[in-house]
């Protein structure tokens, strides 16, 4: 007798077939326990946030609005929403008109719509190498061929994506689009140049390239400057994606895109497919923040506290990691970006992580071609000051023991154990 | 005891089969419920001795993998509280968690298990052992299959087809334990025997469609194929059980446990572990054994517990 433990599989289409489970995922549910620092989690800290002033102005809006907020609303997003954000935008340097954006549920919403308008199975995409994690999942959704681009302290390396490009064109192909986060990138902790932004524009053109640009983190640069988006730019080649998650609150669920018209248009009829419209309810609580509350000083806020805990952290670092161990220095967002030596697998080490109990999430996922085996991200964004100290210094254990047994199991076949502390790769 | 028994699911804790322990935990919790049991589902942490001294549970139902919860700790405690549990005891636990012992136990009892070598962390920080780790190859012959010496759901575990591997998959493995176990690897059919009770179920047949049956096609319905019982001669069949029977009595196992065997081209079975407190998830062989043998899953569930009870009967 046959047992069948999923009698649905032959009616899956095509794209489900890569979806698994996960050892990694499984490791995360014991990562969750409060026994254990997590730097996996790239999570706001809300602790800062004005909760008062939020109770007050929801509390307003089902009083004065409610058969609004609890109505369907329209695709694209409210046009009041989305004025708010034509505002929020411009004090990160970005142009934008009301009537270019789609409102999105979260920025993931966003990367699963772009994906969906552009991707088919097989089409190649561009990717700084890492990249986002989610945006992988939203790319392998649609069967998309990734091809990452390396990164040094200034960002996506521009020789490099020439290389990728002359390399499609002797395959015969293109490449759908160019997903990038230009400021604080996830997760490698670095931004692109002025230069290459201006270098990468150049590109766009020279190579008829559409530039998806995901801005998540352009406001929490730690010195408060904004750098110039390459929407900026290249308008017509460059589809924008913001998000409220980092800046107000994830929980909200709110993100958007800036599209050329025609793109637009297709976005907002994809996500009627997909679940109609945004929540009114949350649209409306974006608006009356952005308009009724100092919400610079929030964004200024999570820029200190952030400056602060990637200060501790990065102290901690240098004190205590083995010389061996590299990482990237961020001037803002969540992250901190480790490449350990080759033969550790940090994979693997996430088991001994976790009994050691410090979590960060292996460097494997960032990548779509099975690379990142020798690093790993850390949050710094989310755990207090202490837990970060302690955090750093379990995991700095544990790479010294580590190294040690590798040195030990190798013998003199050791992999090239050598500093890496001078290498490109930070900013 | 009067009524309804009030049972304790324990699953969750800290190991790192926390996740699948949770999946067994809400289906044996489910199942009992409908079953008419009183039934609470119980993530172990810190406070467990509290929880359960103060609930009034008239039995455990252990649903706990990994560290910890099969390795004869939660066994000690739960004896110390003197409330019934499914399951092995705490030397049977200890003894088939620790796969090295109980290797050597089960071909003391004339049980054929792979050739095998085992080495410890401390063997290559104290003693030096990374200069005898090319002569592995030799004795065993490759592929290898290098595994953690504790721990289930294939973490840690690799094979590696030349002596050049082995390093890597060594350090690899002492992620996961103190010790890995290097195995000569045994071609042939994986096959799973359940014993409940005194009753060996019927063998399964464990058939990845990807070909290694690792975390993901153990998890991931639909990405193996199982056929129970085994496509394989009665005889060998009747061999795959009597091995499940007198494997768990080399090591004292009760109520419940799984022998995991790999049946090779002559139709030899050759033992790689017992697991004691085996996975209850919608994708675990043990269900999937029972439900071969006409026991649907919530009476598996009744069974068990009824075993636990009747021992301090």
């Amino acid at each position: 007798m046959r047992l069948d433990t999923d009698p649905y599989l032959s009616r899956y289409a095509d794209r489900v077939t890569g979806l698994a489970a996960s050892e990694i995922r499984a490791l995360f549910s014991v990562a969750e326990r409060p026994e254990i620092v997590s730097f996996a989690g790239g999570m706001p800290d809300l602790s800062v946030m004005d909760l008062d002033a939020v109770a007050d102005l929801t509390a307003s809006i089902i009083r004065d609005q409610g058969t609004v907020a609890l109505q369907y609303g329209g695709g694209q997003g409210r046009p009041q929403m989305r004025e708010a954000l034509v505002d929020l935008m411009a004090y990160a340097g970005v142009p934008a008109t009301a009537d270019e954006l789609v409102v999105t549920v979260g920025g993931q919403q966003a990367l699963e719509l772009i994906a969906k308008c552009f991707i088919d199975p097989g089409d190649v995409v561009i990717a700084e190498g890492p990249t986002y994690v989610g945006a992988v999942a939203a790319m392998n959704s649609h069967q998309a061929d990734v091809r990452h681009v390396p990164m040094d302290g200034d960002g996506m390396r521009m020789d490099l994506l020439e290389d990728t490009l002359a390399q499609l064109a002797r395959e015969g192909r293109r490449a759908k689009y160019v997903y990038t986060i230009p400021n604080h990138q996830n997760p490698g902790g670095v931004s692109l140049s002025e230069a290459r932004r201006v270098r990468l524009a150049e590109l766009a053109v020279e190579h008829d390239l559409l530039v998806i640009e995901d801005d998540a983190y352009g406001l929490l640069g730690f010195d408060g400057e904004v750098a110039t988006s390459l929407r900026t730019l290249i308008p017509d080649r460059v589809v924008y994606l913001g998000t409220m998650s980092k800046t107000f609150s994830p929980g909200v669920r709110s993100g958007w895109i800036a599209a050329p018209t025609p793109v637009r248009e297709k976005l907002v009829l994809l996500r009627e497919a997909a679940d109609l419209c945004p929540s009114n309810l949350t649209q409306l609580m974006i608006e009356r923040w952005l308009t009724t509350q100092p919400w610079q000083e929030q964004v200024k806020r999570y820029r200190a506290l952030y400056q602060h805990k990637a200060a501790v952290m990065l102290d901690a670092l240098a004190d205590e990691m083995p010389v061996e161990v590299d990482w990237t220095r961020p001037r803002g967002g969540f992250f901190v970006w480790l490449t350990v030596p080759t033969g550790i697998d940090t994979s693997a080490l996430l088991a001994k992580a976790i009994g050691r109990r410090v979590a960060y999430v292996p460097g494997r996922g960032f990548y779509d071609d099975g690379s990142g085996g020798d690093q790993l991200r850390l949050c710094f964004s989310f755990p207090p000051t202490d837990r970060i100290r302690e955090g750093v210094s379990r995991l700095a254990e544990l790479l010294h023991d580590e190294l040690g047994l590798l040195r030990a199991v190798y013998g003199d076949g050791a992999p090239e154990l050598a500093g890496r502390r001078d290498e490109a790769g930070r900013s | 005891m009067s009524g309804t028994p009030r049972v304790a699911v324990l699953s969750g804790g800290m190991s790192l089969e926390r996740d699948v322990s949770l999946r067994s935990g809400t289906r044996v919790t489910t199942a009992l419920a409908e079953q008419g049991y009183d039934v609470e589902r119980i993530d172990v942490d810190a406070g467990l001795v509290t929880t359960l001294e103060r609930g009034g549970f008239d039995v455990a139902v252990l649903a706990l993998h990994g560290a910890a919860g099969e390795d004869g700790t939660i066994q000690s405690v739960l004896e110390l509280l003197h409330l019934p549990f499914t399951g092995s005891d705490v030397l049977a636990s200890s003894l088939a968690w620790n796969k090295p012992i109980a290797q050597g136990l089960y071909a003391r009892a004339g049980i054929a298990v792979p050739e095998r070598i085992t080495l410890s962390q401390q063997a290559f920080r104290e003693l030096g052992a990374s200069a005898v780790v090319d002569r592995i190859a030799p004795l065993l012959d490759t592929p290898l299959v290098v595994k953690p010496v504790t721990g289930g759901s294939s973490l840690g575990l690799s094979i590696v087809a030349s002596a050049a591997e082995l390093p890597g998959a060594i350090v690899g493995a002492l992620s996961y334990a103190d010790a890995v176990l290097v195995e000569r690897f045994i071609a042939g059919t994986e096959v799973a025997v359940t014993v409940l009770g005194d009753r060996a179920l019927p063998p399964v047949e464990i058939s990845p469609k990807d070909g290694r049956y690792d975390f993901s096609a153990r998890y991931t319905a639909g990405a193996t194929e199982f056929h129970a019982p085994a496509r394989l001669d009665p005889p060998v069949l009747a061999a795959c059980e009597q091995v499940a029977l007198d494997a768990g009595a080399a090591i004292g196992a009760r109520h419940l446990w799984r022998a995991d065997m790999i049946v090779d081209a002559t139709g030899a079975p050759w033992l790689l572990e017992i697991d004691t407190c085996p996975g209850m998830t919608d994708t675990s062989l043990a269900p999937l054994a029972a439900e071969a043998a006409g026991l649907a899953f919530p009476d598996l569930c009744r069974t068990l517990v009824e075993l636990a009870l009747d021992r301090t009967a």
